[in-house]
């Protein structure tokens, strides 16, 4: 059936039936999200509460912003494992600056640096040293927890003063701080990935590498660039997390990639690279953040957690390759 | 004499959707027999094997094989039978021992233990049947592609093979390792076993063929004995003397030098290559398939790194280290393979053909995505691109159209030196022709073009000069109007003009 249609366009059905399927499985996505929330809603009194619906977006924004990040990765056909390492040396370096007294700005950054950093030489070793991406992420996973530890020989560090804290805990009106970071964040994205030409270059050169180089995109700036993205996004994240807590701990952000990665993938962006967006990713991070606080609210052991995160994207994907197939 | 034939395929007609492949072929084949099979590229050859080992199916005609009619399910129950094809890409496994390789999928074990032992004593013996030095134990990997050739064969004959089918044997073999290759081929036309022996190299089949059939667009030209044949027939046979397609008339509008190209190598690529190109000319590049026409082109458009040589560019020296580079200089090549390196097949048409000038339509740093549209629609209505619109994924497109979309982006750059590779591969002769008219369009405006292309007679009738190529060099340069069919294919088989 697919085929058929693949070689013989006719005239009539074209963009809007297009635009119909995209918009579709979208849709299809959100509309899960929409069905655990209702499910969630008729089982605990709680749930659909303003306070809780902002905690659970304030939740979400940590594993959101690692998978806007992997986003950008993914779509140019790469995987970044290092991220969940990542988030903690960019905590660690940025709780250490606050602690030694420095103004809370430049120790930002400084995290900020220093985890984009680390991206931006595992897009190096990526591109210019024509290594895979599994590998050398996953060695920098090693490394950047090594150095997290190094770095706070292993203890926490805690301590911040309120205007760090505000990040993390604070509230502008009845909006929380990361809920705010978070629609700036995904504004940004969204522009950069649909609008700019180096958006367009990262879905190319997941489609097609040789074709985009070919076609004169500098591909291993582009994949280059991709890596820092991670980073940076990553280190955001970390920085957050840091200021919720109210501490930067050595293990923080263990095991966060593959929460990233199911995001992005329960959002509908291929692991091959060259389809999806980041309007999927967030919806993808809101269901697992949905899924989690529910099931907190049920008070259902966290235990059990896992196993139902593990089944919810199982299950997503398979209905996502069904819907494709059956496209 | 018919009770000595091991094979015969008796009108062999294959078609495929809009092609027909194959068209009432006949082949037969006697015990020890060494019978070459010559065509040019897309004469059939391929897909005559193909069928003959199950990979294809006939649409009619039949198939004999030991007197018995035969419709083999696929390569392996050929293999079973005892016909087995040596492809020119071998298939070993580089990490596992000559031994491992030859009885792969058919080891004796104890248990559920390999008997190492029975299976190095069997390839010992094999090899020493075949009179080839080579240690069983020795890892693939650590073997030249020669040596490798005679573990593919003896994995063959380990089979009991009857019948093996070599297809291109020699096209990667250093001359001393097709040596070693032909003495065994010998010593298996002494062994009885019958061979089909594919290659372009007309020498190789006067030493050891006994006869050639020749295949040309599907039908069977001829069949004749080596021995009451020459050279010269062999050519003739192969390329035909009459066109069917007919190319527009391609003015010569040639003026200044745009490009000058002094020696330029790439290790393994291109030796020594020296040519100019003119604006307002067509400069054809023919060659067989490996012969390094691609690589000659992407090495001009910067995608290899040369070794050593010069281009000279408008007069000027120049170095070109990507493709970008070349692009922004006024350079665009079409790349041979369209679905892996000329279009992004994940992204929409208006998408693809505006990829090579995201930059030159952007507004303070963002697509103009209405003047990206815009472009879209004017190629497409210029081109007559047939898709709905210009948001539908190029994959949907036929062959012939998705071609267009690359060609459209091509002429977004407004580059001045063009590269086709193989323009006009796998779409149908309508968008063949309208690509000939584009061609004619870059001539008149004065653009380079540069013309690879496997089909001779599209390199003949288009091109003002042409560039023969033979193992990665420049074998010869002809003038369009004194070149002929002959005289390219002999110097693309590494004879000479005269």
């Amino acid at each position: 059936m697919s085929q058929q249609s693949q070689e013989q366009p006719q005239a009539g059905v074209g963009a809007t039936l297009l635009e119909k399927i995209k918009s579709a499985t979208q849709f299809k996505t959100g509309l899960g999200l929409l069905g655990i929330i209702v499910v969630l809603s008729l089982s605990s009194e709680y749930f659909l509460t303003v306070t809780n619906l902002f905690n659970i977006v304030t939740q979400t924004s940590i594993n959101a912003l690692l998978a806007f990040g992997m986003t950008f990765v993914i779509l140019s056909g790469g995987i970044d494992l290092s991220v969940g390492s990542v988030m903690a040396v960019a905590s660690a370096v940025t709780a250490g600056l606050l602690t030694s007294g420095m103004n809370m700005v430049i120790a930002i950054i400084g995290g900020l640096i220093a985890g984009t950093g680390l991206g931006l030489f595992n897009g190096l070793v990526i591109s210019r040293l024509a290594m895979p991406a599994f590998i050398v992420t996953l060695a920098m996973k090693s490394i950047a927890r090594g150095l997290t530890l190094i770095y706070t020989d292993g203890r926490p560090i805690s301590g911040f003063n309120d205007a760090f804290q505000f990040l993390g805990g604070g509230k502008v009106g009845p909006i929380p701080v990361p809920v705010i970071i978070l629609v700036i964040v995904l504004t940004i994205c969204y522009i950069v990935l649909k609008k700019t030409p180096f958006g367009r270059y990262v879905y190319a050169i997941g489609g097609s590498e040789e074709a985009a180089e070919l076609s004169g995109i500098k591909t291993k700036v582009i994949k280059t660039t991709v890596f820092a993205i991670s980073g940076f996004m990553a280190s955001l994240s970390g920085i957050v997390l840091a200021s919720r807590l109210n501490s930067a701990q050595p293990t923080a952000g263990t095991g966060y990639e593959l929460d990233a990665i199911a995001a992005v993938v329960l959002g509908g962006t291929s692991l091959t690279g060259g389809r999806g967006g980041i309007t999927g990713t967030l919806i993808g991070a809101l269901i697992m953040g949905v899924i989690n606080n529910g099931l907190n609210l049920l008070n259902v052991s966290s235990f059990y957690q896992l196993v139902a995160k593990g089944t919810v994207i199982l299950l997503a994907i398979y209905l996502d390759r069904r819907s494709k197939q059956a496209a | 004499m018919s009770e000595d034939l091991i094979l015969e395929m008796k009108n062999i007609t294959k078609t495929f959707p809009g092609v027909k492949a194959l068209d009432n072929v006949n082949l037969d084949l006697y015990k020890g027999e060494i019978h070459a099979l010559l065509g040019e590229n897309g004469a059939g050859k391929s897909t005559l094997m193909k069928v003959l080992n199950g990979i294809h199916h006939q649409n009619s005609g039949e198939i004999y094989f030991k007197g018995q009619e035969v419709d083999f399910a696929g390569p392996r129950e050929a293999q079973e039978a005892g016909l087995s094809i040596i492809h020119q890409e071998l298939k070993l496994l580089p990490d596992l021992t000559v031994a491992e390789n030859v009885f792969l999928g058919r080891e004796k074990v104890n248990g559920i233990f390999v008997d190492f032992a029975d299976l190095k004593e069997k390839t010992a013996d094999v090899l020493e049947q075949l009179g080839v030095d080579i240690d069983p134990e020795t890892k693939v990997r650590d073997l030249n592609i020669g040596s490798q050739q005679m573990v593919e064969i003896a994995k063959a004959i380990s089979q009991e093979a009857e019948v093996l089918v070599m297809d291109e044997p020699t096209s990667s073999l250093t001359p001393g390792e097709a040596e070693l290759l032909f003495d065994l081929i010998e010593r298996l036309r002494e062994q009885q076993i019958s061979i089909i022996y594919i290659s372009h190299k007309i020498e190789e089949i006067f030493k050891l063929c006994d006869r050639v059939t020749v295949l040309r667009d599907g039908a069977k030209v001829g069949e004749v004995e080596v021995a009451n044949t020459n050279r010269d027939q062999l050519v003739r046979m192969m390329v035909g003397r009459d066109i069917t397609e007919r190319f527009p008339e391609i003015e010569n509008n040639r003026s200044d030098k745009i490009l000058e190209v002094k020696n330029l190598s790439v290790p393994g690529k291109v030796k020594d290559a020296t040519f100019d190109v003119y604006k307002g000319e067509v400069l054809g590049i023919a060659g067989l398939m490996g012969a390094g026409r691609t690589e000659l082109a992407k090495t001009i458009y910067g995608a290899f790194k040369p070794e050593s040589g010069e281009i000279y560019y408008k007069g000027e020296k120049i170095e070109i280290n990507s493709p970008k580079e070349a692009i922004d200089l006024g350079f665009y090549y079409l790349s041979e393979d369209r679905k892996e390196e000329g279009l992004v097949l994940t992204e929409s048409v208006e998408h693809n053909i505006s990829l090579s000038i995201l930059d030159r339509i952007k507004n303070i740093g963002l697509i103009d995505q209405d003047r990206e549209g815009e472009l879209a629609r004017k190629y497409i209505d210029d081109l007559a691109i047939k898709t709905p619109d210009e948001k539908r994924e190029v994959k949907s497109l036929s062959g012939g159209n998705q071609q267009k979309v690359v060609i459209a982006k091509v002429l977004s750059t407004e580059p001045e030196v063009v590269i086709l590779d193989d323009p006009t591969r796998g779409i149908d002769v309508g968008a063949k022709r309208e690509i000939y008219n584009l061609i004619n369009d870059f001539v008149e405006q004065g653009v380079a073009v540069i013309l690879i292309s496997s089909e001779l007679p599209e390199v003949l009738n288009l091109s003002h000069r042409i560039l023969v190529m033979h193992e990665h060099k420049i074998a010869g340069e002809l003038d369009g109007g004194q070149a002929t069919q002959e005289k390219i294919m002999n110097l693309a088989t590494g004879g000479s003009i005269n």
